[in-house]
């Protein structure tokens, strides 16, 4: 459905007098499959924007080829617009125009008629939950229901590849995951591909069935989620100890079972009286660390099991955390560095990355005798 | 075909919005208005030095470029907050022509100050204006033309800028020697030499010259030559700028 080779977009950008050119997207290949809904994941800047503002037709690729829905995004422009629906960060709608009407306008766009978009357009509201608001002004909906009025917007012709550029940024919780609903839907109920980008580790892991991680404008992993999380070397377990003075012996007996220290990630972790490292396969490895533990008479206030998170993928490949990344590009943006690769790519709403998704098992222990 | 439904969709849409918030059509109209009541009797003890009948028929159409010119700048400032709120990116990945798109605006702005126009041809028959329908309706389009041009400018301006605290000033830094040599209040014929001549560099006073002209039944080839010729070019100058805006990446 999607397909592109050696991607690149550069920019030029001015500081004073002093023009430099940014490469936004540095030599993107992708290839995404009918009915496969993807995620582009990556921080603020990391060129997941104009990627997907390139496959949209609205930037002409600076190098390489791409087609979309079999067309190609430069020379058969128009029929990759008419295949597509694009869900942008901004929206689409006017805030003091009525919803419907700019629904149905836009769906005119595409050459559909009045009383088809209409009805298309009632039948949407109704499964996106916006009855009663055909009427009402964006600028008077909450952000979930504005936010599903730009789904709408992004479906009324009945597209069967869908692009959502940071779907959820700047929703709370519950809209948040009401939203996931509707894009799960979209596969559910149209068969369609979706093709989503987003800087929310939950997000990705949550909707999609494979995972693009995307960094510095290149692409540095694919894969589902659980194969992503299997590269990490193993699962993060973190002892508390009572007593901070047998520190040591816990060290070693952690250490003698945990992974060495490798792609960015440390080997035993010593912070109080938590001490943590990484295990292959947790789960059997703990009864066999609890004995041994035991037997030193070390207690332990809890023990923690985190199954590798999206983060922690995103570290190995990249040897820095996605938060890092994100805080380092918001901070270099705010400097006004040329070296922030995607000027495409401002924060619109809510730029901070949301707590990653991970699986905690937590045994807690209050003696060395259990 | 499509080029003119697409148009038409984008036309029907923006009018619906101006009716829905018509205070800038009601300044807009107001302002000529004013001008025509306030400003129009200081004219009348001056018409003789004019060297025409009637301080009205002299001054209308002059107040008619102004209000195409004025007006069809600040169409701009709209579209910046379309712009703001997603929805030129949202029109622009639709298979619509980019073209369509800025027409469809235009078509606004154009019958928007069309109604203006027959607001102040009718307010200057009643007070007094001499015109023969003919050249009525030659100056008319004429200044429809050229708000049309102005208009896209205007659109253009606002894509490229991308700020209403930007084009302001740029406006002004305009619309002043635009103003002041065109001859749009008082005739460049009254002032010095070296004023006549800087005005003849001036492209909307040879549009002000024509529609004046048209208005008193003064077909003279050169005038009306002049004054056609500038405004289809700054027309077409305008759509070609404002089209090839509407299709820039970064719009």
């Amino acid at each position: 459905m999607i397909h592109a080779r050696g991607l690149v977009k550069t920019f030029q950008t001015r500081q004073g007098r002093e023009k430099t050119e940014v490469e936004a997207v540095a030599g993107v290949d992708l290839d995404i499959a009918e009915g496969e809904v993807v995620g582009f994941l990556g921080p603020n800047g990391a060129g997941k924007t104009t990627t997907l503002r390139m496959l949209t037709t609205l930037l002409r690729p600076t190098a390489g080829e791409a087609t979309v829905a079999g067309y190609d995004v430069v020379r058969d422009a128009v029929q990759v617009r008419r295949s597509i629906g694009y869900v942008s960060q901004t929206g689409g709608t006017f805030s003091g125009a009525r919803a419907g009407e700019e629904v149905m306008d836009h769906g005119m766009l595409y050459g559909r008629s009045r009383k088809e978009v209409e009805a298309r357009g009632r039948e949407l509201f109704a499964q996106l939950e916006l009855d009663g608001l055909w009427n009402r002004m964006p600028k008077t909906m909450s952000g979930g229901q504005k936010r599903r009025l730009d789904i709408v917007m992004g479906l009324i012709h009945e597209p069967t590849l869908v692009f959502l550029d940071e779907p959820t940024t700047g929703l709370d919780p519950q809209a948040r995951a009401n939203l996931w609903q509707h894009i799960a839907d979209l596969r559910r109920r149209r068969g369609a591909t979706v093709f989503l980008t987003t800087h929310y580790l939950d997000e990705a892991d949550a909707l999609s069935d494979r995972i693009m991680i995307i960094d510095r404008g290149r692409i540095v992993a694919a894969d589902t989620s659980e194969n992503l999380k299997a590269q990490v070397a193993g699962d993060l377990v973190d002892l508390e100890i009572v007593d901070e003075s047998q520190r040591a012996i816990a060290v070693e007996k952690l250490g003698s079972i945990a992974e060495p220290p490798r792609h960015g990630l440390p080997g035993v972790e010593v912070d109080g009286t938590h001490v943590r490292a990484r295990l292959q396969r947790a789960g059997r490895a703990i009864p066999g660390l609890l004995r041994d533990l035991d037997r030193s008479s070390i207690a332990l206030d809890s023990i923690e099991v985190h199954r590798p998170t999206l983060d922690d993928v995103f570290l190995t490949l990249t040897g820095r955390s996605l938060r890092d990344a994100e805080d380092a590009a918001e901070a270099a943006a705010a400097a006004g560095d040329p070296d922030v690769p995607d000027p495409a790519e401002a924060p619109t709403g809510d730029s901070s990355a949301a707590p990653a998704h991970d699986e905690t098992h937590a045994y807690t222990r209050t003696g060395a005798d259990q | 075909m499509r080029f003119l439904r697409d148009s038409f969709i984008v036309f029907r849409r923006q009018l619906r919005m101006n009716l829905r918030n018509p205070a800038w059509v009601i300044i807009g109209a107001l302002q000529p208005v004013l001008y025509l009541l306030l400003f129009g009797p200081l004219l009348t003890p001056l018409v003789d030095q004019f060297g025409v009948d009637n301080a009205y028929t002299f001054f209308v159409p002059g107040l008619l470029v102004q209000l195409g010119i004025f007006g069809a700048f600040f169409a701009g400032f709209s579209l910046i907050g379309e712009w703001r709120e997603g929805v030129i990116e949202a029109e622009r990945v639709t298979p619509a022509s980019r073209t369509a798109l800025l027409v469809g605006r235009l078509g606004r702005d154009v019958l928007q100050l069309f109604v203006q126009a027959l607001i102040l041809v009718a307010l200057g028959y009643v007070m007094g204006m001499n015109a023969s329908i003919q050249g009525l309706a030659i100056g008319v389009v004429l200044t429809l033309l050229i708000g049309g041009a102005c208009a896209a400018a205007s659109n253009a301006l606002a894509l490229t800028t991308k700020s209403e605290d930007v084009m302001a000033p740029v406006i002004n830094m305009v619309m002043m020697p635009v103003l002041l040599l065109s001859g749009i209040l008082l005739p460049m014929t009254i002032g010095p030499q070296w004023l006549q001549d800087a005005s003849e560099f001036m492209p909307i006073r040879h549009v002000v010259d024509a529609v004046r002209g048209s208005f008193v039944g003064d077909f003279a080839m050169s005038t009306m030559m002049w004054g056609t010729v500038w405004t289809l070019l700054l027309f077409g100058l305008a759509l070609w700028w404002g089209t090839r805006t509407f299709r820039k990446e970064n719009a």
